[in-house]
């Protein structure tokens, strides 16, 4: 059996307990009896009971057997290639799996095709008993939760608490993730660090890891280097340009927005404005690229001044235009926070509008507004496109924003895109530069969350 | 409203008058809220305005020191005066105005700053002080005045949202004292506090009156009775009669305040 005919065999299995608990009750109630809930309630205990245990196990089952017939097949491989391990395994692995799906290049050995059957076997027999548990469970379950169907079962109670703990499971899932992908990129920095020592990485003032290839040849030893210093001064240089334009033209028009524009206004404007933060970055990319440099190259030189064709200014000019509706739309919805009624006291006490705005309204506002700062700073952080296309890829460790730079970000992406080799101390740096990326972000929204709370105790 | 110019009964007019009114109308938009008050705010004296809820209590209130300007719909019809200068005139300058009619709103709204700089607050925008310890004791004074200074002196750095519900609202009347304003506007100040806290506000309005003219909105009427000299009931926007506290509250004239005070409505 498949495992889609599993599934729809399962919600067949649920919606008629589900069918079969609301019918029952129904009839019972319709002869007088009273229940403590509604019927609805004790069918969907019954086809809750029925489907999710069944579904659990059948989702488990499935992800443990392959591992399972992963770790059984290595049984059949030559010694050599399992002494010889890493990639060889890998190799192998593939050429069963190929044989179990069906495929043949040439004439595979014989142990793998022996392997290869034993798979299959093993395959089979699982699905086998894996149907009949997951249908007996769902039936045993339903059989269960219907049995238990009474006056005084209180069904209503119980389905609320399924529910919750169906939403626990639905957060645990977003958790795992974020979890497993930390981890995953955790690991790869260690090797990475096995590679090179974690000093040369966090305070290498180079990087340039191009020479690998020559080094592991043998010809002239050294001359990779891992320093991240270069990409995260440029990706703290961007940054810093882009916030310097986006915190006070964010800020004005939010305070714009929230103290002195009519509704109608405010009602058109700030749309608009969140427009802008819907525009795909690859296209504040190619503006900032076509359009942004090489204005800025035209009027620096026009000045004398050297520019490189691809700056940091342009794309942390343009990188600042991208955060805008972040800090403009948060600090807005912090400001419309702030109680009229200190607005009026301010009022009252004669203040003008920019006196009330300046000394009571942003001061309340204070803490939202640098929450919101901070995630439009981890937003800059993390960006990669405008970077790639406009402030080049020039490792330079420089904070001249008329030089070409490059960030932490489009290393990243410039050392994955194209063929690589996994084994090599290039492409793992790439963990250990995302390693170091996800602190810096973390750290910032970490460091936000808390203001933001801070806030919250303010007002409620 | 069935007859828009219902005559006020009762005196309207005092011998030395801090504020006049003179056929004030107001509209929210289409909506006629204040409908052709007439009325005199004397010196020295605690006014109070009673009535239904949606009367325009508050919005008459607002008129007397241009806080309905905040209110973009709102438009105001008639003749208000200070001492005898018409505070609509264009000339008028409402950020003086508004410091000489200071306000006390219903909820304590304390700025979330120290108390100290609560009260401060007034006194730097309108530049009041030369030095710092001018401005000390301007705040101690308004401190004392609204009888919270032996209660907060040890904790003027503290943020004044930390204070009780009653202690804010003195503090507010503090704020509002600190710039010494001429009349004080208090919109229901009590509504939001325990029997002791109101007890403690009334006995402040009891002392302000030596020096300022008050007007307060109450829903309370053993308030209005213990604290005002005249009260004032409005209904649907016509102010309906003015008079001494006393003979409002024990001989009203007119047939829709005595439905009122023996709590026939409202
Ligand atoms: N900002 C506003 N916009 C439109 N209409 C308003 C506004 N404020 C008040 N009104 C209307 O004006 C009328 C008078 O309101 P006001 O607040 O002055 O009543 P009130 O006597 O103070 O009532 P309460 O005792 O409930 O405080 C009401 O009908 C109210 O709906
Ligand atoms: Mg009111």
């Amino acid at each position: 059996m498949t495992l889609s005919t599993l599934l729809i065999l399962l919600v067949a299995i649920g919606v008629a307990f589900y069918f079969a608990g609301n019918m029952t009750v129904k009839t019972a109630r319709s002869k007088g009896k009273v229940f403590h809930s509604l019927p609805n309630y004790y069918g969907l205990w019954a086809g809750s009971l029925a489907f999710f245990p069944a579904v659990v196990v059948l989702i488990l089952w499935s992800i443990i057997d392959i591992q399972l017939f992963q770790s059984w097949v290595r049984d059949f491989y030559p010694p050599e290639i399992l002494a010889a391990g890493g990639s060889q395994a890998i190799v192998a692995l593939a050429k069963v799996e190929n044989i179990v799906a069906g495929i043949r290049f040439g004439e595979p050995e014989a142990w793998v095709l022996q392997a290869g059957e034993a798979w299959i076997g093993w395959a089979a027999t699982s699905t086998m008993l894996k149907s009949a548990v997951v249908l007996g469970l769902a039936t045993v379950c339903g059989l269960i939760a219907y049995r238990q169907i009474d006056t005084d079962f209180r069904a209503r109670n119980g389905v609320e608490k399924l529910i919750s703990y169906g939403l626990i499971a639905a957060s645990t899932i977003a958790i795992l993730t974020t979890i497993g992908i930390v981890l995953s990129v955790l690991f790869e920095t260690i090797r990475f660090f096995q590679l090179v020592p974690p000093t040369d990485f966090i305070f290498g003032t180079e990087w340039n890891p191009q020479f690998e290839g020559a080094e592991r040849a043998g010809s002239g030893g050294g001359e990779a280097k891992y320093g991240m210093l270069p990409m995260f001064a440029g990706t703290l240089l961007i940054s810093a340009i882009a916030i310097i334009v986006a915190v006070p033209v964010g800020l004005a028009s939010a305070v714009y927005l929230a103290e002195y524009a009519s509704p109608k206004v405010r009602s058109t404007v700030k749309p608009l404005l969140e427009i802008l933060a819907g525009v795909p970055t690859v296209v504040y990319g190619f503006f900032a690229a076509l359009t942004v440099a090489p204005a800025i190259k035209g009027f620096g030189e026009s000045l004398g001044l050297t520019v490189a064709s691809e700056s940091a200014l342009a794309a942390g000019l343009v990188m600042g235009v991208m955060i805008i509706p972040f800090v403009s739309s948060l600090s807005d919805d912090v400001i419309n926070a702030v109680p009229q009624s200190l607005r009026d006291a301010a009022y009252g006490l004669g203040s003008t509008k920019s006196e009330t705005t300046r000394q009571v309204v942003l001061p309340a506002a204070l803490p939202g507004i640098v929450a919101a700062v901070i995630l439009a700073v981890s937003r800059a952080v993390g960006e990669t496109m405008i970077v790639v296309m406009a402030a080049g890829l020039a490792a330079n460790l420089s904070f001249n924003p008329l030089d070409a730079v490059t960030t932490v970000t489009s290393q990243i992406v410039t050392i994955l895109v194209g063929d690589q080799e996994f084994e090599s101390a290039k492409t793992l740096s790439a963990f250990a530069l995302s390693t170091m990326l996800i602190i810096l972000t973390l750290g910032l929204n970490f460091f936000a969350l808390q203001i933001v709370k801070k806030y919250r105790e303010q007002y409620d | 409203m069935e007859n828009s110019n219902i005559k006020t009964t009762g005196n309207v007019f005092v011998d030395n008058p801090r504020m006049t009114a003179r056929n004030v109308d107001v509209y929210y938009g289409d909506k006629h809220a204040i409908k052709d008050v007439t009325i005199d705010i004397g010196e020295q004296e605690v006014i109070a305005f009673i009535g239904p809820s949606g009367c325009g209590k508050s919005t008459f209130l607002r008129t007397l020191n241009r806080m309905n300007d905040t209110i973009d719909i709102c438009r105001v019809e008639g003749t208000i005066s200070l001492d005898g200068e018409d505070i609509y005139a264009p000339s008028v300058d409402v950020v003086p105005l508004r410091a000489r009619v200071g306000m006390v709103f219903q909820k304590p709204n304390p700025f979330p700053k120290s108390i100290y700089d609560n009260i401060a607050y007034g006194p730097r925008i309108h530049g009041l002080t030369k030095s710092k310890s001018e401005l000390d004791d301007i705040v101690e004074s308004a401190l004392e005045k609204a009888g919270l200074w032996n209660e907060v002196k040890d904790r003027l750095d503290q943020p004044g949202t930390g204070l009780s519900g009653g202690q804010q609202q003195r503090l507010c009347i503090a704020r509002a004292i600190a710039v010494s304003p001429e009349v004080i506007l208090m919109d229901e100040p009590c509504s939001a506090l325990d029997p002791i806290a109101t007890a403690k506000v009334e006995e402040l309005i009891e002392e302000l009156k030596s020096q300022y003219t008050i007007v307060i909105v109450t829903h309370s009427m053993q308030q209005a009775a213990r604290v005002s000299d005249r009260t004032a009931y409005f209904h649907l926007g016509d102010l309906i009669e003015v008079g001494n506290t006393e003979q409002i509250f024990t001989n009203p004239s007119h047939q829709l305040t005595q439905d009122y005070i023996t709590g026939r409505f409202g």
